[in-house]
């Protein structure tokens, strides 16, 4: 089972995000998706300084994927978006069926990320028709559903499946919007946002009047509040053949993450030995992975 | 410019075609259709009955058209309801099929191709590479856009769009890219996607508290209110919520699309339908809306000086429109750059 590093979705400095990626090229990482996938006003990185860390990525070793913007709405983002489709060099993570349009009538092989609804198994045929050659299933489904969605695609077809790969931890990405909550928080128009969203590295914490924990503002994306973490559940994502599991990024606690993960992996880690434990569970507040179970998506499901 | 009005119920549909509509949609009674709502929706026999109505037009004798959202997405354990939605709405001879899901799209367009494929909003579709996704794939003839895109970038889309385009006029306002949003299964275990409906009723609570009357969501606090002000129903991106110390509707207020004013603009543009957002309305909510689109789009084809001295119309029209809206405010919501 590989472990991949999914792209960024807060707007930091460029400076950080160098050091932070020169510390996961460190990292026992098959794979890194890169690229702005939230807003295109974020230009801290420009397209050649991406270009260039996924070349420092691959010169590590660590597999390279450059990943689309999610919402494209302008006809900038959609030149943009035709650059990134059209580069021969690293595969890409579709993150809209704009992408996914641009990539097949090439006939290039694609990955398609979370924002992309593959929700049964006739849609991931069609889409492996396509080029798809590995999925990231979307965060609101369960371990039930993807078992019956690879089933449902296997009786389609006598092809190999399209590789699996689920979001395992980091805060869920669960809408995008045409407005910036960030800009909205500080009062300012989106036109005129100030690009405040770099002082917020991990988005805006909301919590509802009573102090429960409930979403996180990360400009146009409203993201969970807690942490997806589905450690404990490794032995279950094996079962199920997934290939690959995808840690989001966090400001802080990524490489905890992925040793944790890799122990897991690995059967390494030790009920009483030096591993980190699996998952926090005094922590409840602030762990969750309901949606695994086909249960809210914010639950903390206890076995 | 076609009126694409709501109907939950055979009453709602009279009342749509009634006041006017060129057509009107529907979703059969299960959670094939993304207002899964009990007590709202079509039977084989309901739907059978709205083609008959349809069919027979008004005093006019203009037939109505009848459209089937079949937009939410099947998971594999389920798809035959979708397969038998799909099919129903075949043998019935509706005159499009909405539809959002890959599967669900494939399906028809190979099974039937001669039916009509409406493009859902529930497939988020907001640019042109996207719209030439399903129309390459699906033959897609009009997609129903998702409600985020500015008055220049949909002038923009629709000088470029392969499809027919179809946009919001009024009604309920999703601020999020819709099909790509999942607040409701994060808070509830249903979201639009999955379970045909977002902040599920089943999972609404109301209380009154010393501090006023609260609305929870599956035990989540979603809004308090004074005792001076209207309680809202508790969908999630409507609610009050801190953030960065601030009480505050950190995502949207109660209020509803109204974009009425930009009727004009929109017909201008070549925009093919205007959609008005409410099949869990009643029927007399749906009559009074439908009528006074109906007339705000007749009024466009009056010589253009006809226009300009009916202020006073547009002032009653705009105020009937708040008082059904939610909140009784209404927004141009993302057609217009400073809302977002």
């Amino acid at each position: 089972m590989q472990l991949s590093l999914g792209p960024v979705p807060y707007f930091w400095p460029k400076q950080q995000l160098l050091d932070f990626y020169q510390s996961m090229v460190t990292q026992p990482l098959d794979r890194i998706y890169l690229g702005e996938t939230i807003c295109s006003k974020r230009r801290e990185m420009r397209w050649q300084d991406w270009l260039d860390l996924a070349r420092f990525v691959e010169s590590h070793g660590i597999k390279a994927v450059l990943s689309s913007l999610t919402l494209i709405e302008a006809e900038s983002e959609l030149k943009q978006l035709t650059k990134l489709c059209k580069q021969d060099e690293f595969l890409v993570e579709a993150n809209d069926m704009g992408a996914v349009n641009l990539l097949s009538q090439q006939g290039k092989p694609f990955v398609t990320g979370p924002a992309i609804n593959i929700y049964n198994g006739r849609s991931l045929r069609l889409m492996q028709n396509l080029g798809l050659e590995r999925w990231i299933m979307p965060v609101e489904l369960s371990k039930s559903s993807l078992g019956d969605t690879l089933q449902q695609a296997q009786e389609l077809s006598n092809e190999p499946l399209p590789e699996t790969e689920i979001f395992a931890f980091g805060q869920l990405p669960l809408a995008y919007s045409a407005r910036c909550f960030t800009a909205r928080q500080r009062n300012l128009a989106k036109d005129d946002c100030g690009f405040c969203c770099i002082e917020t590295p991990q988005g805006i914490n909301v919590t509802s009047q009573d102090g429960e924990q409930i979403f996180t503002l990360n400009g146009i994306q409203t993201m969970s509040a807690k942490i997806y973490d589905l450690c404990s559940e490794v032995d279950s994502l094996k079962q199920l053949n997934v290939q690959s599991l995808r840690i989001s990024p966090l400001v802080s606690g990524t490489s905890e993450a992925i040793h944790k993960f890799k122990q897991a992996i690995d059967g390494t880690a030790t009920e009483n030995g030096d591993a980190i434990p699996l998952m926090d569970l005094s922590n409840a507040n602030r762990v969750c992975n309901g949606y695994w179970f086909g249960e809210p998506g914010m639950d903390l499901h206890r076995q | 410019m076609e009126l694409v009005c709501p109907a939950g119920s055979i009453p709602a549909l009279k009342a749509a075609i009634a006041a006017g509509a060129d057509a009107v949609y529907i979703g059969f009674k299960d959670d094939t259709n993304a207002r899964s709502f009990a007590g709202l929706n079509f039977t084989d026999e309901k739907a059978q009955k709205a083609i008959q109505l349809a069919r027979s037009g008004t005093q006019s004798s203009k037939a109505t058209k009848i459209f089937v959202a079949i937009n939410t997405y099947p998971q594999a354990n389920s798809w035959h309801r979708w397969q038998r939605a799909v099919d129903q709405a075949a043998q019935l001879g509706v005159d499009a099929i909405i539809a959002g899901d890959i599967a669900v799209l494939d399906y028809v367009a190979q099974t039937y191709p001669q039916i009509n494929l409406h493009l859902s909003v529930q497939a988020s579709a907001t640019n042109r590479e996207s719209l030439e996704f399903y129309k390459n794939n699906f033959g897609i003839r009009r997609a129903v856009l998702p409600r985020v895109l500015s008055m220049a970038q949909l002038s923009h889309l629709s000088k470029t769009s392969p499809v027919e385009l179809e946009v919001f006029g009024f009604g309920s306002l999703c601020i999020m890219a819709e099909g790509r949003c999942y607040l409701s299964s994060y808070v509830t275990d249903q979201s639009p996607n999955t379970g045909g409906v977002c902040s599920p009723p089943k999972d609404v609570q109301w209380s009154d508290t010393p501090e006023g009357q609260e609305t929870h969501l599956n035990g989540v606090l979603i809004d308090r209110f004074k005792a001076d002000e209207k309680a809202g129903y508790p969908t999630l991106c409507k609610g009050r919520f801190e953030a960065g110390g601030d009480i505050y509707h950190a995502l949207e207020e109660p209020t509803s699309l109204n974009t009425l004013d930009l009727l004009p603009e929109l017909k201008a543009m070549g925009i093919s339908a205007i959609k008005l957002e409410g099949r869990q309305r009643s029927p007399a909510y749906i009559s009074q809306v439908a009528s006074i689109w109906r007339q705000a789009i007749d009024r466009l084809d009056l010589p253009t000086n006809a226009a300009t001295h009916n202020a006073k119309q547009d002032q009653q029209w705009h105020a009937t429109l708040a008082e059904l809206s939610e909140g009784h405010q209404t927004t141009l919501g993302a057609y217009h750059r400073p809302w977002q």
